[in-house]
């Protein structure tokens, strides 16, 4: 759907600029890339350099620059564009594990700003600096996340944890990816992510389920784990929703 | 950034931190931390590390540090001026930000997890 949008916008001079965030590079992102086909530059980060240059905490987030490199809307959650018809609920199949039956009622819940936020891109593509949703300068260093000394040293711990997972180092890598999550614990992305590394069997939804087998939680690296987080924070509060 | 030595090509740090080496110290954007004076071509990171207060975390069972980003203002962002990225494609081409320069550009992060 981004894609349909980049092709629309494309000629009024906009590009996009996909990046996966996944320690596991092109051999995670590639299925999804290639079944995108995408146009534009598709880059894969493995180290989440993302968060460090600019703050991301959740996926999909954005961030919009404009044609003097100046950043206009800090990384703030994006939705993807609203369909023109709604699409029709889809029953859950009967043999899906109730874990992920459970995930996707509370995937449900997040809240999603599409028409706000798609509205507002138009506004900036068509209107440049003159739309209200283009923040100046100092706006968009207030309204980048907070960071301080203890989140920027997450940030290392994360770092070298993706650099141990590809070197093969995973026992390492865990040690430092909680603490990660200890310092930085507003990160969806740096939770996901080191979730996604811990998987059982080859299936498609294999790095979805992000926590532990049943009967299997003492073997379970982490604090938390997808569905029990989002429990205890509330899906309204997994990411920040959309303002102006 | 990760690093496997503490003694780092100006190159290096300046693709791995986004922060520009300039005789006013290093620079993002409009704005610059001063440096303590550096001897050869490459960075001591430990110096570099403590004028801008960035954390230097290290795996000493593998022999690896990892340079965190700056941390100004209590925010994510020390300026508004886009940093330069440069990232892989799916065939491992690098791609820099900068290239799009003169264009708007939406920076769309996701995740295949």
């Amino acid at each position: 759907m981004w894609q349909a949008l980049r092709e629309e916008l494309h000629p009024q001079g906009v590009e996009l600029v996909t990046v996966g965030l996944d320690t596991l590079g092109a051999d995670g992102c590639r299925a999804f890339i290639e079944a995108a086909k995408p146009s534009h530059p598709s880059l894969i980060d493995r180290h989440h350099v993302v968060a460090d240059l600019f703050g991301v905490v959740n996926i999909p987030s954005s961030v919009w620059i404009d044609e003097a490199g100046m950043i206009v809307r800090p990384a703030e959650a994006a939705p993807a564009p609203p369909r023109a018809t709604p699409a029709p609920p889809r029953a859950l199949p009967d043999e899906m594990p109730q874990r992920l039956k459970d995930m996707m009622v509370e995937a449900a819940k997040i809240p999603n700003h599409a028409e706000a936020y798609h509205a507002a891109l138009r506004d900036w593509v068509e209107k440049g600096a003159d739309s209200e949703f283009a923040m100046d300068a100092a706006t968009v260093v207030a309204r980048s996340r907070p960071r301080n000394a203890d989140t920027a040293r997450g940030h290392a711990h994360f770092e070298l944890a993706t650099g141990l997972e590809m070197e093969g180092r995973h026992d390492l890598a865990i040690l430092h990816f909680r603490e990660a999550h200890r310092l930085v614990p507003d990160s969806w992305t740096f939770r996901r992510q080191a979730w996604s590394l811990e998987t059982f069997g080859d299936g498609p939804l294999a790095r979805f389920w992000q926590g532990p087998l049943p009967g299997n939680e003492a073997d379970w690296p982490y604090a938390g784990d997808w569905l029990g987080d989002i429990k205890a924070e509330g899906a309204e509060h997994y990411n920040e929703g959309w303002k102006p | 950034m990760l690093l496997k030595s503490l003694n780092v090509p100006v190159k290096e740090f300046e693709a791995g931190t986004g922060w520009q080496i300039k005789p006013e110290g290093a620079c993002k954007g409009d704005v610059c931390i001063p440096l303590p004076e550096q001897g050869g071509t490459d960075l001591d990171i430990r110096q570099v590390a403590e004028a801008m207060n960035l954390p230097l975390v290290e795996e000493p069972q593998a022999g690896l540090y990892a340079l965190g980003p700056e941390s100004i203002g209590g925010k994510a962002l020390a300026t508004a001026v886009a940093p330069e990225m440069t990232l892989p494609d799916l065939d491992g081409n690098p791609f820099e930000l900068s290239s799009l320069q003169g264009q708007k550009i939406i920076v769309y992060a996701w995740a295949p997890y």
